[in-house]
């Protein structure tokens, strides 16, 4: 589904990403592990096309699609969605009518007229109940006041929303309690499925026990050192990431 | 022979088609010699340095509008808010249109200024209220009062409320080449009473306007009083706004300006607080491109303890716009306990276009609160991002980006179908359709 392939990137001379290659294939979970600063973050924002990083070398391909001319509205449509680490606060935007607006310019951009009202109620309540959403919130106005967990879930409600094909979840599991984090991984479980894929950004081990990946790579210094399964995102939990560092200077 | 020298020779015209042993002619007359004497403010004064005047006054104004056929109320339907009912003082090239108008004396007065200034009911109200609070000093705004015949004229009695707000409605049909207009309009609302005004200025072709106009209002004790302004003209319409503002103890008073429109705009909004314990709120939204021009200059006069000032302006600018906000604050020394706070917030949305804000502060009390706060900035591309990153395209985004920053403003509305319809102008304005009612 995705294949990154010797991915250079950066922001102004700055190179932050110094030859990433990683492919994900429709079904599966990929857990991007690493320390502050390894350009996980970074990686995210490529994938989903921020203007103000610039690709040096290497692609990022889609179903054989090269992404680099596509605008991040472009990626949203061809299925790329990307749970924010800070979501933004739109003020005086509900999020019901936030919704509206994604879908049915998702909709505009594959030729389709837009959904119904009745079916776009019918959508959002059942997204919403999934991620223990309470109506009230739906009228509020994006992010404005929420508490962080109340954003997070908000973020993977939108994901549910939008349906899309590959998910990356950066540091969804920040600032969660133990009930929210449950939720929201929750919800992310009963969303997958065998024809899309979940890239889990993470710093800790936590989120990985409620979503399970099937690969966990470690990003440092712009490059995934070190790629393995589940158990590898175990041992960075018990060692730290001071043996990868040492390891790679070797 | 220019605007100014043509205003002064048609003043004795204009004296042919109003009584001139009235009290008010006298006022009239006062003022004509103070506008005689100072002419139209140039940029050399400080209150004008930014807002020229200089192009208007070539163009060849009619000062005498001809009387025209009667408006068809399809035509002008759009410019009404749909959804309710209202009253209406409505003027066709400044002349009254009662085919238009809804008017009523039932328990409240919502009329014509020439009535009041000729019927002998009124006499006694605008022997206390015409011209107490509008400048003597300021030379537009005597010139208006030189002029001063036509407008609407609202009188709420004691604990009274109009049963709907009231639209004043100002059309210029392009009958003239090129008109000027002044309408002068007096409120009051009584001890107690309450009211809803929208003022609106359309002109229908694109032939020259020229509007200035005078607003006196006065709110006394524990009246509420809610003032919206849509100024969302055409590009050839030119307004000068005069307003004043009186208000008495424990008074409520909201004035709301969306300036949208229009080739150049001069608010001239000033509150004079003349009791304890009184509110004074402005809020604009301006949304500006091509080469429009508006200048916002607030004025609010602490005069008396335990009041509170509201103002929140934000301005998005784009093309080779040019906007203004200059936001004055007098808290006089007996004033202690004011609360008076003031925010104008820009976002310049292209290269060329020009915001110059100033906040001026005159503060002789020393027991007081005063905040003032501008920021010019542009739009945050993170949430740019963010909402791209939803499948939004970056129009649609920015739109709705530039509609969260104007938000707050929108939020004290209280004619929620009022709220709509600038929501619909704002997303004109923007150029976007959202998908949903803003």
């Amino acid at each position: 589904m995705l294949k990154i392939s010797n991915l250079h990137a950066g922001i102004e001379d700055n190179e932050i990403l110094k030859g990433i290659d990683l492919e994900v294939k429709a079904g599966e979970v990929h857990a991007i592990m690493g320390p502050n600063g390894s350009g996980k973050s970074t990686l995210a924002s490529v994938i989903a096309g921020k203007e103000e990083y610039e690709i040096t070398a290497g692609s990022v391909v889609l179903e054989g699609e090269d992404l680099e001319d596509a605008s991040p509205e472009e990626r949203a449509h061809k299925g790329i969605f990307l749970s924010f680490q800070y979501p933004v606060e739109i003020p005086g935007v509900s999020v019901t009518n936030f919704m509206k607006t994604a879908i049915n310019e998702g909709r505009k951009a594959k030729g389709l007229e837009d959904m119904p009202a009745k079916d776009m109620l019918k959508m959002i309540r059942e997204k919403a109940e999934l991620l223990e959403i309470d109506r009230k919130f739906l009228s509020r106005s994006l992010n404005e006041g929420f508490s962080g967990g109340e954003k997070k879930r908000n973020e993977i409600f939108q994901m549910a929303m939008l349906e899309p094909k590959l998910a990356i979840l950066d540091e969804t599991d920040s600032g969660l309690d133990i009930d929210a984090l449950r939720i929201v991984a929750n919800g992310v479980n009963k969303l997958k499925s065998k024809d899309n894929a979940v890239i889990v950004i993470t710093h800790y081990q936590r989120l990985l026990d409620y979503i399970v990946p099937d690969f966990v790579h470690v990003l440092h210094q712009g490059k995934i050192v070190k790629s393995g399964t589940k158990e590898l995102a175990h041992e960075l939990e018990e060692k730290g990431y001071d043996w990868i560092k040492q390891e790679t200077a070797v | 022979m220019d605007l100014k020298d043509k205003l002064i020779s048609s003043f004795m015209a204009f004296e042919n088609k109003v009584d001139v042993e009235h009290p008010v002619h006298d006022i009239r007359s006062e003022a004509f010699k103070n506008f005689e004497e100072k002419g139209f403010p140039t940029k050399k004064e400080e209150a004008w340095k930014y807002t020229s005047l200089k192009n208007l006054q070539k163009i060849d104004f009619s000062i005498f509008p001809k009387e025209v056929d009667a408006l068809e109320n399809k035509q002008v339907k759009k410019y009404f808010l749909q959804e309710i009912d209202t009253y209406k003082i409505v003027f066709v090239d400044g002349i009254y249109s009662s085919f238009l108008s809804e008017t009523t004396h039932d328990g409240v007065d919502i009329c014509l200024m020439s009535a009041a200034l000729t019927k002998p009911m009124y006499k006694p109200i605008i022997e206390v209220y015409f011209n107490k609070v509008a400048s003597k000093d300021e030379s537009l705004t005597s010139l208006n009062t030189a002029f001063s015949r036509e407008g609407a004229f609202i009188y709420i009695p004691k604990n009274k409320m109009p049963k709907k707000p009231v639209e004043i409605v100002h059309f210029s049909t392009g009958n003239e080449a090129s008109l000027m207009l002044q309408p002068r309009n007096l409120i009051v609302a009584e001890e107690n009473a309450e009211l809803q005004v929208i003022e609106r200025h359309q002109s229908l072709t694109s032939n020259e306007v020229l509007t200035n106009v005078v607003t006196e209002i006065f709110a006394a004790e524990n009246a509420i009083i809610d003032y919206y302004k849509i100024q969302n003209d055409l590009k050839t319409a030119s307004m000068i706004d005069n307003t004043y503002i009186n208000q008495k103890s424990n008074s409520v008073v909201k004035v709301h300006t969306f300036s949208f429109g229009g080739k150049l705009t001069r608010n001239n909004l000033n509150f004079y607080q003349n009791g304890e314990h009184i509110d004074s709120t402005m809020k604009g939204v301006t949304i500006l491109g091509d080469k429009q021009h508006v200048d916002h200059h607030t004025l609010v006069h602490h005069i008396e303890p335990n009041c509170e000032s509201h103002q929140d302006y934000k301005g998005i600018y784009g093309e080779n716009s040019t906007g203004v906000f200059n936001g004055k604050i007098i808290v006089d020394k007996i004033a202690q306990k004011t609360n008076a706070f003031q925010q104008n917030n820009n976002i310049l949305i292209s290269d060329k276009a020009t915001i110059n804000t100033k906040p001026q502060l005159e503060i002789f009390a020393d027991d007081v609160k005063c905040s003032h706060g501008c920021t010019i900035g542009q739009l945050d591309e993170d949430a740019l991002f963010y909402l791209q990153s939803r499948g939004i395209p970056k129009k649609e985004a920015r739109a709705l980006l530039m509609y969260a920053f104007a938000n707050n403003v929108l939020e004290s509305v209280r004619i929620s179908e009022l709220k709509t319809s600038i929501n619909r102008l704002i997303a004109e304005k923007l150029g976007v359709r959202l998908g949903f009612d803003l």
